[in-house]
């Protein structure tokens, strides 16, 4: 009998019952262990003969507190929850591993690769499980900020769908049993050197597998290495070959650019280095009315982007007519180049002018969908106008092996038609389904004789090889992989692979002998790291999270303006085009089971779960485009039941012989005559939450006209759609939610983002105003910073435990992400200003919702928190409906998964886990307040500004979300809202908003006229 | 319009609350042989079990609703509220038009109110507790909902908010079905007795026995019997119009643009006066012709109740107009955008539908002969119930629907388990009516008696 201290106890003498039942006769009845012990209590119990407040019930006092003390316990015994608590078993460690301390989380700095470049991390361990993914602030692609893609790695290495065990032809294997059968068929490899193996690969950055490549190359001659890579950036490399006669890396300081100007590159939303890049542009774009400069981005384009949306002056194109425009702008900046486009002459003449002005600070980038030659001219006007140095350097290429990917794929393709490969070997992708339509490699790899799959799930490739190796995750594995400007990051573990996978290295090595990861890679820094204490030099390595000095050095290379710059291109061609793009979302297919990725709403359009044939007002309506709201039971498709949401008529999309079908989405500033499609859906072995969403565009996809191709035919198909859409509406019917104004206008009345708003005074409330003794947290959201790309989303997804409900709940409107970015529309619908707001819980000092909880489950902390209390919550769902600002989600089903193991090791367990039919909202990151407050308190300190970080914050690459303490003036979010720019949404309604915004400033060029 | 009791049977046939040619015994006997000499009709098993079917998709209803979630229903983000809240205001509308009857009718001494208050009784109760299924199961999680919105004693010291309508709605409406429940009961007692003496088998006999609760109809009886139920009529006739402010003010304290109005108490209980008698029309036209009981439920009757139905229904057209005028002269955008929402965006056909029948339909009533048209009569008192059922559809999902921020805009419709539900409710609703006249007097007996031209005695000696 043991109790916590301090909480008195009866002791039994046990020696007296032992005492007493020694000296009695025959049978002795007891009832409890007190009475045998004769314990003091249990001989008053018996001489008192009735309970004790029983025996007082005549007086008066003591009838009283009998009463009460009655009416009390029957309240209690009546009402509380009667639900038994399940044994649970707490095994302690035998050997307690190096600094875990159970409720505090590591963090260990590695890389999540995405197209081959790192992108530097540092992850949440909680006990062994990896949990959570933030950046690396050391690492040059982070500095601290993620995007949605690393967010939602943290869903790929729990996927319940990854593949979990070696297979061959469909039959579980051993991995010794693979490795015999790969050295029997090397053994005819070996006599040839090799001749009948291919190893096909992703881009590889990894220096350690292109040094075990190459080692293997030296052993088999005549093997060869290929690279394929669906959205490789092969334009770009041609084009540097074209200007400079050799393959460099451009790299762009847009921090130090006045003007930018945009052929069709999305440079802020896709490539290695976007989450950088948003930094370094976002940086420029924080002004006050003290320091009113900003830089001036002109984005021309053949579809829509992130990028496109955060531009000063955009101009969509069809993509024929990027290069014409790009000719058009070299000539202007007096080079010798021809074909230049007349159209848009004051466009060009003004930005020419523009870009002349900055001295060297300005910078023209050109998209990797764009045709060589644009790359060429890029690079000819950054020279031109003296960029290189400034906002513009040269590298060598960061590949270990620059290749053109698409020729080498197509040499693989050609080899094994003329069936000269034996041996293939696919480490990681999947060709199968990204390689352009075109090539038929699904056809060529049959008359290969031993096909080895690599990958982390038994895909579309996996089902056409002999062989599927589970793959470990990235952040499974010991590796390495180099960041956009070369700097390297050694790739650590957080956990042992889950299903047994094995890293590409792993399998390279295992054609010599069989080696683990960890010595593979970290063999190869042993003999590169140098230095004195190589040990010491590893571990450093390993806790920074990057190889100090392995950032490319600047090259200095100079453009030959060649034949390329005097060919006229191709006229624009005539009729409509068609433009390939990877999901924003989903990328080229590759996260096509990752439900968050599936659910995240795209920038611009706000599709989920779908791809869509993205096209203009004007177009739609040329074809009868509708898209009409849909109620529930209405029947479609053949007589099934489809639920409401929004349905939109299905379109044939026919190029040459080659024809997709998906549902139109009509798109404000879409080009015209031009339809966008995304790839990477319409997976069919992508796994339960991908297969069969969306159709494959890879099917349009031929390897002349990779990017964009002309001579497409769009007709109605007569089908519809039913498309999940977060945000149908375009339009702020005139509302003054969004709040911008021009450069010129904001320089000459920094007020103006007030006006046509009304903020009551603070007194006008019923109810008295709440005192704040301590912290009051609040939050600011620079709308000029932030560029729509997501990564907060996901990263809210994450941090919180959010659920994904699937495309059907979506469709209702259903879903559960805490924080969302809104997206708005300003202007002509075929050019629009394009505005995003990520709006979350506003935790508001007079919440509607607080008022109107019947139960008061959602209630105001004492540091101004609007909080929620799950268990408290009954779901009347009265809080949503008075929450002007929606932000509010429901659990109108189970929606969280409590059944997957897997799923259960990913969960942040300082969150609670939400159970149906209660209300959850943005929360402020509360767990991440108290953690700082308890690490503060411990430490005998005040929280520090900017120590707390809420998990939006922290993965916002624009550094557009800054959450601190409103009631320390001298904290970063005061000062921002004390800037004439900050303003809060809905403010007329008194409700008093804690997150507020700073307006939107669009620095117009005044020589450009708009709309 | 305070009528004097008619003594003289020579009143014309559209005047007189009982036809001519009855006393004491012809009316007993006419109410009570429908519940204990006539054999129970055919029509009334066909009849009950329709209902009795019905009623059973409640269940499925609910316990699937138990099953998955709230989510089987059409509530979504941002209209949190859909089939679930717009019946409960509907059910409760259709209760208040008991109470007005039994009790404010009988303050006001309307004696042309004796005929009908005992069903329009049983229909409050009948229909209030088709709303109380709402409230409870529309939450996410019912099984905590039931006793959390209750305040008790806990050991974390923690209330229910009173700050939200929610809860004085709880208060409003368990007192409301309490106190209509006991009027009803009390009213029952000197009819149980009779029912009991006059009851051949021995098991009614005891059963009325029981539930007459040892009524003699001694005069002592009578004198303690007028108090209590005066009593009872004027604790229950602040409730008519407290229930529905209460429930009015569910949307009223909102800030939802469509919901925040002040004229909405006054409004909702003229709406729900409006809807109750409309189903009262409803249960009574059929009753009166199925059990013969014409001579009890005359054309005064109903044209009376014609009038109030008309009189509350011009008040609720007051109250539209007042929602759109109040909208333009706010000069709010958000007011002015609802409104304008409403009458041509997604859900303007009912919107239209909801005027057609709130507004259009009872102007025909103005009409003697239309009003005292038994078919139409019928026939409006449906479409008014409709429009009823449409008005709340609108204010609740056309305001929620499209509220502040455009980017969250959403629509709504309902899912068949919110039809089911609704069915389902409307199920249970007749299946207690039809047991309800099958085994307890749908008329009050001794009330009749009281308005029978030898009654007046009596009366004479009462003052």
């Amino acid at each position: 009998m043991s109790a916590e201290p301090g909480v008195p106890v009866v002791r039994v003498d046990l020696s007296g019952v032992r005492r007493r039942l020694d000296g009695t006769q025959g049978r002795t009845f007891w009832k409890s262990l007190e009475e045998l012990a004769e314990t003091p209590g249990f001989l008053e119990f018996l001489h008192r003969e009735f309970p004790e407040q029983a025996s007082e019930f005549d007086d008066p006092a003591g009838r009283r507190e009998f009463l009460r003390v009655m009416g009390a316990s029957l309240a209690l015994a009546g009402l509380t929850a009667c639900t038994k608590q399940p044994t649970e078993t707490i095994v302690p460690y035998v050997k307690a591993p190096e600094n875990v301390i159970p409720g505090r989380p590591l963090f260990f700095a590695t890389a999540v690769t995405e197209g081959g470049y790192a992108k530097g991390v540092l992850v949440e361990s909680h006990m062994g499980r990896p949990t959570k993914i933030e950046g690396n602030p050391d690492h040059p692609a982070s500095l601290g900020a993620t995007d949605a893609v690393t967010q939602a790695a943290i869903l790929g290495l729990y996927d319940p769908d990854r593949s979990k065990t070696l297979t061959s032809y469909g039959e579980i294997r051993s991995w010794t049993t693979f490795v015999d059968t790969l050295r029997a068929a090397l053994g005819p490899q070996r006599i040839s050197k090799g001749a009948g193996l291919r190893i096909l690969t992703e881009t590889v950055t990894s220096p350690t597998l292109a040094q075990q490549i190459k080692d293997l190359l030296a052993d088999y001659p005549e093997a060869r290495w290929h690279q394929y890579e669906p959205a490789a950036r092969d334009n770009a490399r041609a084009g540097g070959i074209l200007a400079f006669g050799e393959a460099v890396e451009a790299r762009y300081s847009f921090a130090n650019a006045d003007v930018v100007l945009s052929l069709d590159a999305d440079f802020l939303g896709t490539g290695p280095g976007a989450v950088r890049y948003i930094r370094d542009f976002a940086s420029r774009r924080k002004i006050t009315s003290e320091r009113p400069e900003m830089n001036r981005l002109y984005v021309v384009e053949s579809s829509i982007s992130v990028t496109g949306a955060s531009a000063d002056h955009r101009l969509p194109v069809r993509p024929s007519q990027v290069e014409g425009f790009a000719r058009a702008v070299a000539a202007g900046l007096a080079l010798a180049v021809e074909g230049g486009t007349a159209d848009h002459a004051d466009l060009v003449a003004a930005l020419v002018k523009d870009l002349k002005r900055t001295d060297g600070r300005s910078v023209v980038v050109a998209g990797d969908a764009q045709p060589p030659a644009v790359h060429a001219l890029a690079h000819a006007m950054n020279e031109k106008l003296g960029a290189v140095g400034k906002t513009v350097a040269y590298t060598a290429p960061v590949e270990a092996e620059s290749v053109d990917r698409l020729a080498s794929l197509k040499a693989l393709v050609a080899d094994m038609l003329a069936a000269k490969v034996q041996v293939l070997v696919v480490l990681g992708g999947n060709p199968v389904f990204t390689a352009p339509a075109d090539f038929g490699i699904a056809y060529a790899m049959e008359k290969v004789a031993l096909r080895v799959h690599l990958g982390l799930y038994d895909d579309e490739t996996a089902e056409r090889c002999h062989w599927h190796i589970p793959e470990a995750h990235s952040l499974e594995t010991w590796s390495d992989a180099r960041a956009f400007d070369g700097t390297v990051t050694v790739m650590q573990p957080l956990i042992a692979p889950l299903y047994g996978g094995k890293s590409a290295h792993e399998v390279v090595a295992a054609f010599r002998a069989d080696r683990s990861g960890h010595d593979v890679v970290k063999d190869y820094w042993r003999a590169h790291l140098g230095g004195v204490d190589t040990e010491r030099t590893w571990q450093r390595v390993l806790h920074d999270g990057v190889v100090a000095g392995t950032s490319f050095p600047e090259k200095n290379v100079t453009v030959k303006l060649g034949e390329w710059a005097r060919v006229a291109p191709p006229p624009p061609a005539k009729g409509v085009e068609v433009v390939l793009r990877p999901d924003p979302s989903i990328g080229d297919g590759r996260y096509a089971n990752n439900g968050w990725l599936q659910e995240l709403p795209k920038p611009l359009t706000k599709l989920t779960w779908d791809n869509a044939v993205l096209m203009s007002p004007a177009m739609a309506k040329a074809l009868g485009i509708v898209t009409t709201t849909n109620y529930d039971g209405r029947l479609e498709n053949g007589g099934k039941r489809i639920s409401t949401g929004t349905i939109s008529d299905v379109v044939k999309v026919k190029v040459e012989s080659r024809t997709i079908e998906g549902p139109a989405w009509v798109v404000p500033g879409h080009p015209e005559g031009v339809v966008t499609v995304h790839l990477g859906f319409g997976r069919t072995r992508a796994g339960r939450v991908g297969n069969g969403v969306g159709f494959n565009a890879y099917a349009l996809r031929a390897s002349t006209a990779l990017w964009s191709a002309t001579g497409v035919e769009v007709t109605k198909s007569g089908a519809t759609h039913l498309v999940a859409c977060t945000q149908d509406h375009w339009s702020m019917e005139g509302r003054n939610l969004m709040r911008a104004a021009s450069l010129e206008e904001f320089e000459k009345n920094p007020e103006i983002v007030h006006e046509g708003g009304e903020e009551p005074p603070a007194e006008l409330s019923m109810y008295p105003r709440h005192k704040y003794e301590g912290h009051a947290w609040g939050m600011s959201i620079d709308l000029n910073s932030c560029v729509g790309c997501n990564a907060c989303v996901t990263a809210c997804q994450s941090e919180n435990n959010i659920p994904v409900v699937g495309r059907d709940q979506v469709g209702r409107g259903r879903e559960m992400q805490w924080i969302r970015v809104d997206r708005y529309y300003e202007g002509p619908p075929e050019a629009p200003e394009t505005y995003h707001q990520p709006v979350l819980c506003m935790h508001c000092e007079n919440a509607p919702c607080e008022v109107v909880c019947p139960v008061a489950a959602t209630v105001h902390s004492d540091e101004g928190l609007n909080e929620m209390v799950y268990n408290r919550c009954v779901g009347t769902r009265y809080c949503s409906n008075n929450c002007p600002y929606k932000v509010r989600r429901f659990n109108f089903y189970l929606y969280q998964d409590w059944e997957t193991p897997s799923l259960k090791l990913m969960r942040n367990p300082d969150v609670t886990v939400r159970s149906r039919g209660v209300m959850e909202k943005c929360t402020y990151c509360v767990q991440r307040i108290n953690e700082k407050r308890i690490d503060s308190k411990n430490e005998g300190r005040e929280i520090k500004d900017g120590e707390i970080k809420t998990a939006c914050q922290q993965a916002c690459p624009a550094e557009a979300i800054i959450f601190g303490d409103v009631n320390d003036p001298e904290s970063r979010v005061s000062k921002l809202k004390a800037t004439p720019r900050n303003y809060g949404l809905l403010a007329e309604l008194n409700t008093r908003p804690r997150t507020s915004y700073l307006a939107s400033v669009k620095n117009y060029n005044p020589e450009i006229r708009r709309g | 319009m305070a009528s004097p009791v008619p003594k003289d049977t020579h009143q014309t046939e559209h005047d007189r609350l009982i036809a001519p040619g009855h006393d004491f015994g012809t009316v007993t006997d006419t109410i009570s042989q429908i519940v204990l000499q006539r054999k129970t009709p055919l029509g009334w098993f066909i009849g009950f079990g329709i209902a009795f079917s019905l009623m059973q998709l409640l269940f499925v209803a609910t316990a699937f609703l138990l099953f998955k979630g709230i989510g089987v229903w059409g509530v979504t983000i941002p209209i949190g509220w859909g089939f679930d809240i717009i019946n409960f205001v509907w059910w409760i509308g259709i209760g208040h038009a008991g109470t007005l009857i039994s009790a404010i009718l009988l303050l006001l001494r309307q004696e042309w109110r004796t005929s009908i208050n005992r069903f329009a009784e049983a229909m409050t109760l009948f229909a209030v507790a088709c709303a109380a299924f709402y409230p409870i199961f529309h939450t996410g999680r019912p099984w905590v909902a039931v006793y959390w919105l209750m305040p008790y004693p806990n050991t974390m010291g923690l209330w229910p908010n009173f700050r939200s309508p929610l809860i004085w709605d709880v208060f409003a409406v368990s007192t409301y079905a309490t106190v209509s429940a006991m009027f009803w009961f009390v009213g029952l007692i000197p009819d149980l007795a009779t029912l009991r003496d006059r009851a051949k088998s021995k098991v009614w006999k005891v059963i009325y026995g029981m539930a007459a609760m040892g009524w003699r109809g001694s005069a002592r009886h009578w004198h303690n019997y007028e108090t209590i139920y005066l009593l009872l009529a004027g604790l229950a006739t602040p409730l008519v119009v407290s229930v529905h402010t209460i429930v009015s003010l569910d949307f009223a304290t909102g800030i939802v643009p469509g919901w925040h109005a002040t004229i909405f108490p006054p409004y909702f209980v003229a709406g729900a006066i409006y809807a109750g008698f409309a189903m009262v029309l409803t249960l009574a036209i059929p009753l009166r012709k199925f059990y013969g009981l014409e001579d009890f439920i005359t054309m005064k009757h109903l044209e009376n109740m014609a009038k109030i139905m008309m009189a509350t229904g011009l008040i609720v057209a007051y109250g539209y107009m007042m929602e759109a005028f109040m909208a333009w002269y706010s000069a709010n955008p958000y007011e002015l955008f609802m409104i304008k929402n409403r009458m041509t965006g997604p859900y303007a056909s009912s919107y239209w539908a909801l005027i057609l029948c709130n507004v259009v339909a009872p102007n025909f009533l103005w009409a003697k002969n239309l009003r005292t048209s038994v078919p139409f009569l019928f026939c409006i008192s449906l479409v008014v119930s409709v429009g009823m059922w449409l008005e709340r559809f609108v204010i609740i999902v056309t305001s929620l629907h499209r509220d502040f921020l455009p980017s969250s805009w959403g629509i709504y419709s309902g899912t068949r388990y919110d039809w089911a539900a609704f069915v389902g409710t409307l199920g249970l609703f007749v299946t207690l009516l039809f047991l309800f006249v099958r085994f307890l007097p749908a008329i009050s007996i001794f009330e009749m008696r009281t308005i029978l031209p030898g009654a007046a005695m009596g009366d004479e000696e009462g003052k």
